[in-house]
């Protein structure tokens, strides 16, 4: 496959894991954990690098995956101790990033492992960092990490779709029918911090919460149906992947960066034309009495 | 201390200085609102301004770029309310929207700008994680006047806040406009962490507004105390993170700023005399222990019931 399409695969399975863990979080009105989560991935990056010394992608995930369990039980565990929700997320999300980045610059400070890559991804580096697949050939091995995680994320979700449904849009009812709501929190915030490291390498922190939030938030204005959702959020990522790309290419400018900013002209573009929730057909619809 | 420094470094310190006043302050008046992620938002949203400031100042220019900050975070304030209010979306969806979507666009910028001639020293990047050593003198006396104006107008209108905050609608039957004192809220929060972007960084800046007001609280109940301690909390902080961040060659001074703002937290939330942890083990302690005696207390009566039978009787005597 040619170098751009690499890079569009790629970004596309991070559209689509991302459109698929960020439907339950919007719906569990946790979008801002996604923000906490993308950021605490990048301590974990470093701690396992300094233990380490190399940054290979099985040390990175497991790394990051334990920061971002980290920050979900340290969120949890501040607010059942008085602190209010959105405050123990900002104490977490900012300390956390802060030891990353004193870190980096105190100990690590190389070429491998910069803030701004962290923060801004360097998919254009993407397709030369290859690994061998048998049967399959030479494939890049961000492409691969992300869809082994695509495939996971598929798995929990299709296997246990009415369990997610239920701890959305009800949590005291599928409380009541024994169901874990606990351990689905915790499963999902995996899910989160997984997708989140798999995609940090491509795209970077931030246009993960874009990716995480945006899309989702935008196929909310479209259905009320969970599968439809899931699956609306997924397109639109993959469109904002593709969008950003030749925006990119055509103003010669940061790749990640501009998918993240098609992302928002995607939520725009729902918020004014949806035709149920949208601005135009609020206008146009005749008042209720 | 002081005398080690450098000229240059002394005024960072006392920008910090004042900078962590101004964001504990108004931090309080975020964590009443119950809008600390608001700051994160705003502040990731203030980017995409700076970077405009500088093109249109040609230079790097620190009011222009206040100035194109200041715009940028409040038209983001704009669309959190508005998606908010005029869609089904909630409000944390909006801020995680607002704050991706603006910081994507501010890096699609700033990679626009570094790659025009001479933009590479422009010195934006500082900008993200806060580069305090970077700011001279002009700089400085701008960002001090601006975290006193902030100081100042929550000093003047105290009590109008105090009502505000706690008791909205007792406000509004005083004649204190709602609406008004919501827009001097958001123009005083998007003042201060324009302010703070330049030394802290778009991403930290919201570690100064919202963890000294929570450790303030737990060492008062009183809106007065809580705000002078998050006051002196946030100052305490920018001094000692700036301290340690001129320890090393290069080194931004933000995240040492938050890491020192954390431990600050760590020990109010340990040691608080008001909702601290010790404090509540302390309390649980002696709950038990006095349940305890009382049960002792129950237990001494049991045995010294009457004896039931004869033998139990000669048994005792």
């Amino acid at each position: 496959m040619s170098y751009t399409g690499w890079i569009l695969l790629t970004a596309s399975l991070v559209g689509i894991s991302c459109g698929l863990v960020g439907t339950l979080l919007l719906l569990r009105r946790m979008a801002m954990m996604a923000d906490a989560i993308s950021h605490t991935v990048l301590p974990g990056i470093v701690v396992a690098y300094l233990l380490t010394r190399q940054l290979s992608g099985v040390h990175m995930l497991i790394g990051a995956t334990a920061a971002g369990l980290l920050t979900a039980v340290l969120v949890q565990w501040l607010h059942n101790r008085g602190v209010q929700q959105e405050a123990s997320i900002g104490i977490v999300l900012t300390t956390l990033f802060a030891v990353g980045v004193a870190l980096i610059a105190t100990r690590v400070g190389n070429v491998h492992l910069d803030v701004q890559h962290a923060l801004m991804g360097e998919i254009a580096f993407i397709p030369w960092e290859r690994v061998d697949l048998p049967g399959i050939g030479s494939v890049p091995e961000a492409t691969v990490m992300l869809s082994v995680v695509l495939l996971l994320v598929l798995l929990l979700i299709v296997a246990f779709f009415k369990e997610w449904k239920i701890t959305s849009f009800d949590p005291a009812l599928a409380a009541s029918l024994g169901l874990p709501v606990a351990l689905m929190h915790y499963v999902l915030m995996t899910m989160v911090s997984v997708t989140a490291v798999a995609s940090f390498d491509a795209v970077g922190a931030v246009m993960v919460v874009a990716m995480l939030v945006t899309p989702a938030a935008a196929a909310y204005l479209w259905t009320d149906r969970l599968s439809a959702m899931m699956a609306l959020s997924s397109a639109f990522g993959v469109l904002s992947a593709f969008a950003g790309y030749y925006t990119a290419l055509w103003l010669n400018t940061s790749i990640s960066g501009s998918m993240a900013f098609c992302t928002g002209v995607v939520f725009v573009v729902s918020f004014l034309c949806s035709p149920k929730h949208g601005m135009i057909a609020k206008r146009l619809r005749p008042a209720r009495q | 201390m002081m005398a080690a420094l450098s000229p240059n470094a002394q005024w960072v310190l006392f920008s910090t200085l004042i900078l962590g006043v101004a964001a504990g302050i108004v931090g309080c008046l975020a964590h009443w609102k119950r809008q600390s992620l608001m700051s994160d938002a705003l502040a990731h949203a203030a980017l995409p301004g700076v970077v405009i400031g500088y093109v249109l100042a040609g230079v790097k220019s620190l009011p222009f770029m206040i100035a194109g900050a200041a715009a940028s975070a409040l038209l983001g304030a704009l669309f959190v309310q508005w998606i908010r209010t005029g869609s089904r979306v909630k409000e944390d969806a909006a801020m995680g929207i607002v704050l991706s979507v603006f910081f994507g666009f501010g890096i699609m910028l700033l990679t626009i700008v570094n790659h025009l001639p001479g933009g590479n020293q422009s010195g934006l990047d500082g900008f993200i994680f806060g580069q305090a050593a970077a700011m001279v003198r002009k700089d400085v006396w701008m960002m001090a006047g601006l975290a006193l104006l902030v100081v100042l107008v929550v000093a003047v209108s105290f009590k109008e806040w105090k009502l505000f905050l706690f008791d909205p609608r007792f406000a509004r039957g005083l004649g204190l406009s709602g609406r008004w004192m919501d827009a001097m809220y958001t123009a005083l929060l998007v003042l201060v962490i324009v302010v703070g972007i330049q030394a802290v960084g778009v991403i930290l800046m919201a570690a100064l507004l919202i963890i000294p007001a929570v450790s303030a609280r737990y060492w008062t109940h009183s809106f007065g105390r809580m705000l002078i301690l998050s006051a002196l909390f946030g100052g305490g902080a920018g001094v000692a993170g700036t301290l340690i961040s001129v320890k090393g060659e290069g080194w931004p001074t933000g995240p040492f700023i938050v890491i020192a703002a954390s431990a600050l937290f760590a020990v109010s939330f340990l040691f608080g005399a008001r909702k601290g942890l010790l404090v509540g083990w302390v309390q649980r302690y002696i709950r038990k222990r006095r349940d305890a005696r009382i049960l002792d207390g129950n237990r001494i009566r049991r045995d010294e019931r009457l004896p039931r039978t004869i033998s139990e009787a000669e048994r005792v005597h």
